[in-house]
Protein backbone atom coordinates (compact mmCIF):
# COMPACT_ATOMS: atom_id res chain seq x y z
CA UNK A 1 0.00 0.00 0.00
CA UNK A 2 1.40 3.37 -0.92
CA UNK A 3 1.80 5.65 2.04
CA UNK A 4 0.24 8.61 0.30
CA UNK A 5 -3.09 6.83 0.29
CA UNK A 6 -3.30 6.36 3.98
CA UNK A 7 -4.84 9.77 4.52
CA UNK A 8 -7.24 10.50 1.70
CA UNK A 9 -7.64 14.16 0.83
CA UNK A 10 -10.86 15.77 1.93
CA UNK A 11 -12.09 16.80 -1.51
CA UNK A 12 -15.32 18.19 -0.19
CA UNK A 13 -13.52 20.57 2.14
CA UNK A 14 -11.13 21.59 -0.64
CA UNK A 15 -14.03 22.21 -3.00
CA UNK A 16 -15.86 24.35 -0.46
CA UNK A 17 -12.74 26.35 0.23
CA UNK A 18 -12.14 26.85 -3.49
CA UNK A 19 -15.68 28.14 -3.96
CA UNK A 20 -15.33 30.52 -1.01
CA UNK A 21 -12.01 31.84 -2.29
CA UNK A 22 -13.53 32.23 -5.75
CA UNK A 23 -16.34 34.36 -4.37
CA UNK A 24 -13.92 36.50 -2.40
CA UNK A 25 -11.97 37.04 -5.62
CA UNK A 26 -15.13 37.81 -7.51
CA UNK A 27 -16.14 40.30 -4.86
CA UNK A 28 -12.76 42.02 -5.23
CA UNK A 29 -13.37 42.33 -8.96
CA UNK A 30 -16.90 43.68 -8.47
CA UNK A 31 -15.65 46.19 -5.91
CA UNK A 32 -12.83 47.48 -8.09
CA UNK A 33 -15.11 47.60 -11.12
CA UNK A 34 -17.69 49.52 -9.12
CA UNK A 35 -15.11 52.07 -8.07
CA UNK A 36 -13.92 52.50 -11.65
CA UNK A 37 -17.48 52.90 -12.87
CA UNK A 38 -18.05 55.68 -10.35
CA UNK A 39 -14.84 57.38 -11.54
CA UNK A 40 -13.58 57.44 -7.99
CA UNK A 41 -9.88 57.59 -7.44
CA UNK A 42 -9.21 55.25 -4.58
CA UNK A 43 -5.46 55.76 -4.43
CA UNK A 44 -5.45 57.02 -0.88
CA UNK A 45 -7.72 54.25 0.35
CA UNK A 46 -5.61 51.59 -1.32
CA UNK A 47 -2.47 53.08 0.23
CA UNK A 48 -4.05 53.22 3.68
CA UNK A 49 -5.54 49.76 3.51
CA UNK A 50 -2.38 48.38 1.93
CA UNK A 51 -0.28 49.89 4.69
CA UNK A 52 -2.60 48.35 7.22
CA UNK A 53 -2.25 45.00 5.48
CA UNK A 54 1.54 45.12 5.45
CA UNK A 55 1.71 46.13 9.10
CA UNK A 56 -0.70 43.37 10.02
CA UNK A 57 1.22 40.81 8.01
CA UNK A 58 4.69 41.74 9.22
CA UNK A 59 3.87 42.47 12.82
CA UNK A 60 1.15 39.86 13.28
CA UNK A 61 3.29 37.84 15.67
CA UNK A 62 4.15 40.82 17.86
CA UNK A 63 0.66 42.33 17.73
CA UNK A 64 -0.93 39.02 18.64
CA UNK A 65 1.45 38.31 21.48
CA UNK A 66 1.13 41.82 22.83
CA UNK A 67 -2.65 41.87 22.84
CA UNK A 68 -2.87 38.46 24.48
CA UNK A 69 -0.12 39.13 26.99
CA UNK A 70 1.90 36.20 25.65
CA UNK A 71 5.54 36.05 26.69
CA UNK A 72 8.16 34.19 24.68
CA UNK A 73 9.68 31.39 26.70
CA UNK A 74 13.10 29.79 26.32
CA UNK A 75 13.84 26.10 26.16
CA UNK A 76 15.06 26.21 29.77
CA UNK A 77 11.79 27.76 30.97
CA UNK A 78 9.51 25.31 29.20
CA UNK A 79 11.51 22.17 28.34
CA UNK A 80 8.43 19.98 28.10
CA UNK A 81 6.66 22.32 25.65
CA UNK A 82 9.84 22.57 23.56
CA UNK A 83 10.20 18.81 23.62
CA UNK A 84 6.71 18.23 22.30
CA UNK A 85 6.88 20.94 19.62
CA UNK A 86 10.38 20.05 18.39
CA UNK A 87 9.35 16.44 17.91
CA UNK A 88 6.20 17.46 16.04
CA UNK A 89 8.08 19.86 13.77
CA UNK A 90 10.70 17.21 13.04
CA UNK A 91 8.02 14.72 12.19
CA UNK A 92 6.24 17.20 9.92
CA UNK A 93 9.52 18.58 8.52
CA UNK A 94 8.69 22.14 9.53
CA UNK A 95 10.76 24.96 10.99
CA UNK A 96 10.71 25.29 14.76
CA UNK A 97 8.39 28.13 15.79
CA UNK A 98 8.97 30.45 18.71
CA UNK A 99 6.98 29.43 21.75
CA UNK A 100 5.07 31.76 24.03
CA UNK A 101 2.95 31.33 27.12
CA UNK A 102 0.14 33.70 28.09
CA UNK A 103 -0.72 34.03 31.75
CA UNK A 104 -4.45 33.62 31.56
CA UNK A 105 -6.82 31.03 32.84
CA UNK A 106 -8.78 30.78 29.58
CA UNK A 107 -7.69 27.49 28.06
CA UNK A 108 -6.61 28.37 24.56
CA UNK A 109 -3.81 28.37 22.04
CA UNK A 110 -3.05 30.30 18.88
CA UNK A 111 -0.49 30.42 16.13
CA UNK A 112 0.59 33.58 14.38
CA UNK A 113 3.29 34.94 12.09
CA UNK A 114 3.33 35.43 8.34
CA UNK A 115 5.41 32.34 7.53
CA UNK A 116 7.02 29.33 9.14
CA UNK A 117 10.22 31.18 10.00
CA UNK A 118 8.43 33.97 11.83
CA UNK A 119 5.77 31.90 13.47
CA UNK A 120 4.90 31.90 17.13
CA UNK A 121 2.80 29.29 18.86
CA UNK A 122 1.24 30.56 22.07
CA UNK A 123 -0.54 28.55 24.72
CA UNK A 124 -2.23 29.85 27.83
CA UNK A 125 -1.42 28.66 31.31
CA UNK A 126 -5.09 27.70 31.57
CA UNK A 127 -4.59 25.26 28.71
CA UNK A 128 -1.42 23.80 30.23
CA UNK A 129 -3.23 23.23 33.50
CA UNK A 130 -6.28 21.55 32.03
CA UNK A 131 -4.99 19.24 29.31
CA UNK A 132 -3.06 16.02 29.64
CA UNK A 133 0.15 15.76 27.67
CA UNK A 134 -1.25 13.84 24.66
CA UNK A 135 -4.14 16.33 24.48
CA UNK A 136 -1.75 19.26 24.62
CA UNK A 137 0.25 17.67 21.83
CA UNK A 138 -2.93 17.39 19.75
CA UNK A 139 -3.68 21.09 20.24
CA UNK A 140 -0.09 22.01 19.32
CA UNK A 141 -0.35 19.84 16.19
CA UNK A 142 -3.50 21.79 15.24
CA UNK A 143 -1.67 25.09 15.72
CA UNK A 144 1.36 23.91 13.75
CA UNK A 145 -1.00 23.00 10.92
CA UNK A 146 -2.24 26.61 10.91
CA UNK A 147 1.40 27.62 10.49
CA UNK A 148 1.96 25.05 7.73
CA UNK A 149 -1.17 26.26 5.91
CA UNK A 150 0.01 29.88 6.19
CA UNK A 151 -3.35 30.77 7.66
CA UNK A 152 -2.28 34.14 9.02
CA UNK A 153 -1.11 35.31 5.59
CA UNK A 154 -4.12 33.87 3.76
CA UNK A 155 -6.67 35.26 6.20
CA UNK A 156 -4.97 38.67 6.36
CA UNK A 157 -4.94 38.99 2.58
CA UNK A 158 -8.51 37.72 2.37
CA UNK A 159 -9.55 40.32 4.95
CA UNK A 160 -7.93 43.08 2.88
CA UNK A 161 -11.08 43.51 0.80
CA UNK A 162 -13.20 43.88 3.90
CA UNK A 163 -10.80 46.44 5.36
CA UNK A 164 -10.79 48.41 2.12
CA UNK A 165 -14.55 48.37 1.70
CA UNK A 166 -15.08 49.23 5.34
CA UNK A 167 -12.67 52.14 5.09
CA UNK A 168 -14.32 53.49 1.95
CA UNK A 169 -17.72 53.29 3.62
CA UNK A 170 -16.48 55.38 6.51
CA UNK A 171 -14.64 57.90 4.33
CA UNK A 172 -17.73 58.38 2.19
CA UNK A 173 -19.91 58.71 5.25
CA UNK A 174 -17.74 61.55 6.58
CA UNK A 175 -17.37 63.26 3.23
CA UNK A 176 -21.10 62.76 2.72
CA UNK A 177 -21.84 64.57 5.97
CA UNK A 178 -19.35 67.43 5.51
CA UNK A 179 -19.09 67.51 1.73
CA UNK A 180 -22.89 67.24 1.55
CA UNK A 181 -23.37 70.37 3.59
CA UNK A 182 -20.75 72.19 1.51
CA UNK A 183 -22.53 70.99 -1.60
CA UNK A 184 -25.77 72.67 -0.50
CA UNK A 185 -24.20 76.12 -0.59
CA UNK A 186 -22.69 75.45 -3.99
CA UNK A 187 -26.05 74.27 -5.21
CA UNK A 188 -27.01 77.85 -5.94
CA UNK A 189 -24.51 77.94 -8.79
CA UNK A 190 -25.36 74.58 -10.36
CA UNK A 191 -26.96 71.33 -9.31
CA UNK A 192 -23.92 69.07 -9.85
CA UNK A 193 -23.34 69.09 -6.10
CA UNK A 194 -26.54 67.16 -5.60
CA UNK A 195 -25.44 64.70 -8.23
CA UNK A 196 -22.13 64.09 -6.51
CA UNK A 197 -23.95 63.64 -3.25
CA UNK A 198 -26.23 61.02 -4.76
CA UNK A 199 -23.28 59.17 -6.30
CA UNK A 200 -21.48 59.24 -2.98
CA UNK A 201 -24.49 57.83 -1.19
CA UNK A 202 -24.88 55.08 -3.76
CA UNK A 203 -21.20 54.27 -3.54
CA UNK A 204 -21.41 54.17 0.24
CA UNK A 205 -24.26 51.69 0.07
CA UNK A 206 -22.30 49.70 -2.50
CA UNK A 207 -19.17 49.45 -0.38
CA UNK A 208 -21.19 48.71 2.73
CA UNK A 209 -22.80 45.84 0.85
CA UNK A 210 -19.40 44.60 -0.32
CA UNK A 211 -18.17 44.83 3.27
CA UNK A 212 -21.11 42.77 4.54
CA UNK A 213 -20.67 40.06 1.93
CA UNK A 214 -16.92 39.87 2.42
CA UNK A 215 -17.47 39.59 6.16
CA UNK A 216 -19.60 36.48 5.70
CA UNK A 217 -17.23 35.00 3.12
CA UNK A 218 -14.16 35.54 5.27
CA UNK A 219 -15.84 33.97 8.26
CA UNK A 220 -16.80 31.02 6.08
CA UNK A 221 -13.22 30.67 4.89
CA UNK A 222 -12.00 30.87 8.48
CA UNK A 223 -14.27 28.01 9.52
CA UNK A 224 -13.08 25.83 6.63
CA UNK A 225 -9.49 26.54 7.56
CA UNK A 226 -10.16 25.49 11.14
CA UNK A 227 -11.49 22.19 9.86
CA UNK A 228 -8.44 21.82 7.61
CA UNK A 229 -6.12 22.48 10.56
CA UNK A 230 -8.05 19.98 12.71
CA UNK A 231 -7.61 17.42 10.01
CA UNK A 232 -3.92 18.01 9.35
CA UNK A 233 -3.18 18.14 13.09
CA UNK A 234 -4.98 14.86 13.72
CA UNK A 235 -3.10 13.24 10.86
CA UNK A 236 0.21 14.53 12.19
CA UNK A 237 -0.26 12.87 15.57
CA UNK A 238 -1.98 9.89 13.97
CA UNK A 239 -4.90 10.10 16.35
CA UNK A 240 -8.04 12.16 15.63
CA UNK A 241 -9.63 11.06 18.90
CA UNK A 242 -7.01 12.83 20.98
CA UNK A 243 -7.77 16.16 19.31
CA UNK A 244 -11.48 15.52 19.78
CA UNK A 245 -10.95 14.94 23.50
CA UNK A 246 -8.91 18.12 23.82
CA UNK A 247 -11.57 20.10 21.95
CA UNK A 248 -14.31 18.83 24.19
CA UNK A 249 -12.32 19.60 27.29
CA UNK A 250 -11.46 23.13 26.22
CA UNK A 251 -14.94 23.99 24.99
CA UNK A 252 -16.67 22.35 27.92
CA UNK A 253 -14.54 24.16 30.45
CA UNK A 254 -14.84 27.47 28.73
CA UNK A 255 -18.54 27.69 29.29
CA UNK A 256 -17.84 28.07 33.00
CA UNK A 257 -15.47 31.02 32.74
CA UNK A 258 -16.89 34.41 33.76
CA UNK A 259 -17.95 36.40 30.73
CA UNK A 260 -15.98 39.58 31.39
CA UNK A 261 -12.62 37.93 30.93
CA UNK A 262 -13.89 36.18 27.88
CA UNK A 263 -15.09 39.33 26.18
CA UNK A 264 -11.71 40.91 26.65
CA UNK A 265 -10.27 38.17 24.47
CA UNK A 266 -12.99 38.15 21.86
CA UNK A 267 -11.55 40.32 19.12
CA UNK A 268 -8.83 37.77 18.81
CA UNK A 269 -10.89 34.82 17.78
CA UNK A 270 -9.65 34.34 14.23
CA UNK A 271 -6.35 32.79 15.20
CA UNK A 272 -7.56 30.85 18.18
CA UNK A 273 -7.88 27.16 18.73
CA UNK A 274 -11.37 27.45 20.19
CA UNK A 275 -13.16 30.79 20.15
CA UNK A 276 -13.50 32.64 23.41
CA UNK A 277 -17.16 33.40 23.22
CA UNK A 278 -18.96 34.55 26.30
CA UNK A 279 -21.49 32.01 27.52
CA UNK A 280 -24.99 32.71 26.35
CA UNK A 281 -23.84 34.66 23.33
CA UNK A 282 -25.41 32.93 20.38
CA UNK A 283 -23.93 34.26 17.20
CA UNK A 284 -25.49 32.82 14.12
CA UNK A 285 -23.21 30.22 12.57
CA UNK A 286 -22.89 32.50 9.57
CA UNK A 287 -20.77 34.96 11.52
CA UNK A 288 -18.60 32.74 13.67
CA UNK A 289 -14.90 32.24 12.97
CA UNK A 290 -14.88 28.66 14.20
CA UNK A 291 -17.12 25.75 13.24
CA UNK A 292 -19.35 24.43 15.97
CA UNK A 293 -17.83 21.90 18.33
CA UNK A 294 -20.18 19.25 17.01
CA UNK A 295 -19.08 19.86 13.42
CA UNK A 296 -15.43 19.59 14.38
CA UNK A 297 -16.01 16.41 16.36
CA UNK A 298 -18.00 14.88 13.51
CA UNK A 299 -15.23 15.68 11.03
CA UNK A 300 -12.62 14.13 13.32
CA UNK A 301 -14.74 11.01 13.86
CA UNK A 302 -15.08 10.66 10.09
CA UNK A 303 -11.32 10.96 9.65
CA UNK A 304 -10.77 8.36 12.36
CA UNK A 305 -13.05 5.93 10.57
CA UNK A 306 -11.25 6.59 7.26
CA UNK A 307 -7.87 5.95 8.83
CA UNK A 308 -9.04 2.69 10.34
CA UNK A 309 -10.49 1.56 7.05
CA UNK A 310 -7.21 2.29 5.28
CA UNK A 311 -5.25 0.19 7.72
CA UNK A 312 -7.46 -2.86 7.91
CA UNK B 1 4.32 23.92 -0.28
CA UNK B 2 2.67 25.32 -3.38
CA UNK B 3 0.45 28.35 -3.59
CA UNK B 4 -2.66 26.28 -4.19
CA UNK B 5 -2.00 24.02 -1.25
CA UNK B 6 -1.61 27.11 0.92
CA UNK B 7 -4.82 28.61 -0.41
CA UNK B 8 -6.71 25.39 0.21
CA UNK B 9 -5.21 24.78 3.63
CA UNK B 10 -3.66 21.50 2.59
CA UNK B 11 -0.33 20.37 3.95
CA UNK B 12 1.51 17.51 2.35
CA UNK B 13 2.29 14.80 4.85
CA UNK B 14 6.06 14.57 5.22
CA UNK B 15 7.34 11.22 4.02
CA UNK B 16 10.39 9.56 5.57
CA UNK B 17 13.73 9.30 3.81
CA UNK B 18 15.34 5.98 4.65
CA UNK B 19 18.07 6.22 2.04
CA UNK B 20 20.87 7.48 4.20
CA UNK B 21 20.73 4.81 6.90
CA UNK B 22 23.28 2.62 5.15
CA UNK B 23 25.82 5.44 5.17
CA UNK B 24 26.19 4.62 8.86
CA UNK B 25 28.42 1.63 8.19
CA UNK B 26 31.40 3.67 7.06
CA UNK B 27 30.64 6.36 9.65
CA UNK B 28 30.91 3.75 12.40
CA UNK B 29 34.43 2.91 11.22
CA UNK B 30 35.48 6.57 11.38
CA UNK B 31 33.84 6.96 14.75
CA UNK B 32 36.01 4.17 16.09
CA UNK B 33 39.14 5.65 14.52
CA UNK B 34 38.63 9.19 15.73
CA UNK B 35 36.63 8.93 18.95
CA UNK B 36 37.44 5.35 19.96
CA UNK B 37 33.72 4.58 20.02
CA UNK B 38 32.11 1.32 18.94
CA UNK B 39 28.47 0.41 18.50
CA UNK B 40 26.58 -1.05 21.43
CA UNK B 41 24.83 -3.10 18.73
CA UNK B 42 21.53 -1.72 19.85
CA UNK B 43 19.29 0.70 18.01
CA UNK B 44 15.89 2.19 18.62
CA UNK B 45 13.18 3.17 16.17
CA UNK B 46 10.99 5.98 17.43
CA UNK B 47 7.53 6.72 16.04
CA UNK B 48 4.27 8.25 17.15
CA UNK B 49 2.12 6.00 19.29
CA UNK B 50 -0.46 4.03 17.42
CA UNK B 51 -3.35 2.17 18.84
CA UNK B 52 -2.61 -1.52 19.16
CA UNK B 53 -5.24 -2.59 16.66
CA UNK B 54 -3.93 -0.72 13.65
CA UNK B 55 -0.36 -1.53 14.51
CA UNK B 56 -0.68 -5.29 14.91
CA UNK B 57 -0.30 -6.15 11.21
CA UNK B 58 2.95 -4.21 10.89
CA UNK B 59 4.27 -5.64 14.13
CA UNK B 60 3.60 -9.26 13.23
CA UNK B 61 5.38 -8.78 9.91
CA UNK B 62 8.38 -7.29 11.69
CA UNK B 63 8.64 -9.92 14.40
CA UNK B 64 7.90 -12.69 11.90
CA UNK B 65 10.69 -11.74 9.53
CA UNK B 66 13.20 -10.90 12.23
CA UNK B 67 12.78 -14.27 13.93
CA UNK B 68 12.87 -16.04 10.57
CA UNK B 69 16.18 -14.40 9.83
CA UNK B 70 17.28 -15.27 13.32
CA UNK B 71 16.45 -18.93 12.81
CA UNK B 72 18.42 -19.16 9.58
CA UNK B 73 21.70 -17.94 10.99
CA UNK B 74 21.35 -19.11 14.56
CA UNK B 75 23.87 -21.84 13.86
CA UNK B 76 26.51 -19.38 12.69
CA UNK B 77 26.92 -17.49 15.93
CA UNK B 78 25.93 -18.37 19.41
CA UNK B 79 24.59 -14.99 20.51
CA UNK B 80 22.64 -13.97 17.42
CA UNK B 81 19.27 -14.01 19.13
CA UNK B 82 17.14 -11.10 18.02
CA UNK B 83 15.48 -9.25 20.82
CA UNK B 84 12.78 -6.81 19.98
CA UNK B 85 11.65 -4.68 22.86
CA UNK B 86 8.79 -2.19 22.75
CA UNK B 87 8.41 0.72 25.11
CA UNK B 88 6.65 4.06 25.25
CA UNK B 89 8.56 7.15 26.32
CA UNK B 90 7.40 10.16 28.31
CA UNK B 91 6.45 12.07 25.17
CA UNK B 92 4.13 9.24 24.18
CA UNK B 93 6.27 7.99 21.35
CA UNK B 94 6.69 4.28 20.72
CA UNK B 95 10.11 2.68 20.60
CA UNK B 96 11.14 -0.57 19.00
CA UNK B 97 14.54 -1.44 20.37
CA UNK B 98 16.47 -4.10 18.49
CA UNK B 99 19.94 -5.57 18.46
CA UNK B 100 22.33 -7.06 15.94
CA UNK B 101 25.30 -9.36 15.92
CA UNK B 102 27.37 -6.78 14.11
CA UNK B 103 26.83 -3.22 13.10
CA UNK B 104 25.88 -3.93 9.49
CA UNK B 105 23.22 -6.40 10.61
CA UNK B 106 21.90 -3.85 13.06
CA UNK B 107 21.63 -1.19 10.35
CA UNK B 108 19.94 -3.64 8.00
CA UNK B 109 17.44 -4.67 10.65
CA UNK B 110 16.72 -1.08 11.58
CA UNK B 111 16.14 -0.27 7.95
CA UNK B 112 13.85 -3.26 7.69
CA UNK B 113 11.75 -2.19 10.69
CA UNK B 114 11.46 1.34 9.30
CA UNK B 115 10.59 0.31 5.79
CA UNK B 116 8.00 -2.16 7.07
CA UNK B 117 6.34 0.56 9.13
CA UNK B 118 6.48 2.81 6.07
CA UNK B 119 4.95 0.12 3.85
CA UNK B 120 2.08 -0.20 6.28
CA UNK B 121 1.37 3.50 5.95
CA UNK B 122 3.01 4.71 9.13
CA UNK B 123 5.77 6.63 7.33
CA UNK B 124 4.40 10.05 8.32
CA UNK B 125 4.49 9.00 11.97
CA UNK B 126 8.17 8.00 12.02
CA UNK B 127 10.30 10.41 14.06
CA UNK B 128 13.84 9.06 14.26
CA UNK B 129 16.13 6.08 14.70
CA UNK B 130 18.85 6.13 17.33
CA UNK B 131 22.10 4.14 17.36
CA UNK B 132 24.11 3.73 20.54
CA UNK B 133 27.92 3.89 20.77
CA UNK B 134 30.21 3.20 23.71
CA UNK B 135 33.92 3.68 24.35
CA UNK B 136 35.98 0.79 23.01
CA UNK B 137 37.55 0.04 26.39
CA UNK B 138 34.30 0.11 28.39
CA UNK B 139 32.86 -3.19 29.52
CA UNK B 140 30.92 -5.08 26.89
CA UNK B 141 27.36 -4.57 28.05
CA UNK B 142 28.01 -1.05 29.28
CA UNK B 143 25.56 1.72 28.49
CA UNK B 144 26.06 3.87 25.44
CA UNK B 145 27.81 7.17 25.93
CA UNK B 146 27.15 8.63 22.51
CA UNK B 147 24.21 8.35 20.16
CA UNK B 148 23.69 9.02 16.51
CA UNK B 149 20.14 10.11 15.79
CA UNK B 150 18.70 9.80 12.30
CA UNK B 151 15.84 12.17 11.55
CA UNK B 152 13.59 10.51 8.99
CA UNK B 153 11.85 13.54 7.57
CA UNK B 154 15.00 15.57 7.14
CA UNK B 155 17.14 12.58 6.12
CA UNK B 156 19.93 13.82 8.37
CA UNK B 157 21.92 12.64 11.37
CA UNK B 158 23.07 14.39 14.51
CA UNK B 159 25.16 13.26 17.46
CA UNK B 160 23.78 13.28 20.98
CA UNK B 161 26.06 12.99 24.00
CA UNK B 162 23.98 13.04 27.19
CA UNK B 163 25.50 13.65 30.57
CA UNK B 164 24.22 13.37 34.10
CA UNK B 165 21.45 15.77 35.11
CA UNK B 166 19.94 16.19 31.63
CA UNK B 167 22.95 18.02 30.28
CA UNK B 168 24.68 17.29 27.05
CA UNK B 169 28.26 17.64 25.94
CA UNK B 170 27.94 20.04 23.01
CA UNK B 171 31.70 20.13 22.55
CA UNK B 172 31.93 16.43 21.71
CA UNK B 173 28.76 16.66 19.62
CA UNK B 174 30.22 19.43 17.47
CA UNK B 175 33.50 17.56 17.19
CA UNK B 176 31.68 14.45 15.95
CA UNK B 177 29.80 16.65 13.51
CA UNK B 178 33.09 17.77 12.00
CA UNK B 179 34.56 14.29 11.99
CA UNK B 180 31.58 12.63 10.31
CA UNK B 181 30.61 15.55 8.09
CA UNK B 182 32.08 13.90 5.00
CA UNK B 183 30.43 10.57 5.51
CA UNK B 184 27.00 11.37 6.88
CA UNK B 185 24.52 14.09 6.03
CA UNK B 186 24.64 15.96 9.35
CA UNK B 187 21.60 18.07 10.21
CA UNK B 188 22.74 21.64 9.42
CA UNK B 189 20.15 23.34 11.64
CA UNK B 190 21.47 23.00 15.15
CA UNK B 191 18.07 23.75 16.66
CA UNK B 192 16.90 20.43 15.29
CA UNK B 193 19.42 18.55 17.44
CA UNK B 194 16.85 18.01 20.13
CA UNK B 195 17.94 16.10 23.21
CA UNK B 196 16.47 12.68 23.90
CA UNK B 197 16.73 11.95 27.58
CA UNK B 198 16.11 8.50 29.03
CA UNK B 199 16.70 6.68 25.77
CA UNK B 200 15.43 3.11 26.09
CA UNK B 201 18.48 1.49 24.46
Amino acid sequence: MATQHRFPADHQLSARMTITIFFIGLLYAVFVAGLFAAHISVGIIVIFAGGFLVVQLFYSDRIALFSMGGKLVTEQQAPQLYGVVSRLTSMADMAMPKIAVAETDIPNAFATGRNQKHSVVCVTTGLLRRLTEPELEAVLAHELSHVAHRDVAVMTIASFLGIMAGMLTRVLMWSGMFGGMGGNSRNNQNNSGGNIFAIEMALMAFSALIYAISFVLIRTLSRYRELAADRAGAILIGNPNMLATALQKVSGEMARIPSRDLRAAEHFNAFYFAPALAPGVSLSTLFSTHPSLQKRLDALAKLDAQMRQQIS
Amino acid sequence: MGLFDALLGKSKVAQPDLGHLFALSSAAVSLQATENLISTLRAGVCFKSLDAQSFSAARSEITGLLTLEDGSNAAATADSGVTLRETTDRYNYNWMVLNGTDFDTLVTRTHFVNSTLDDHGFGPLLLCSVFGFRPLDAKKDGAASTYLVYLFKQGTFYPFVPQAGERRNNEIELRIKNELGNELPIEPQLDRWFPMWDLPL
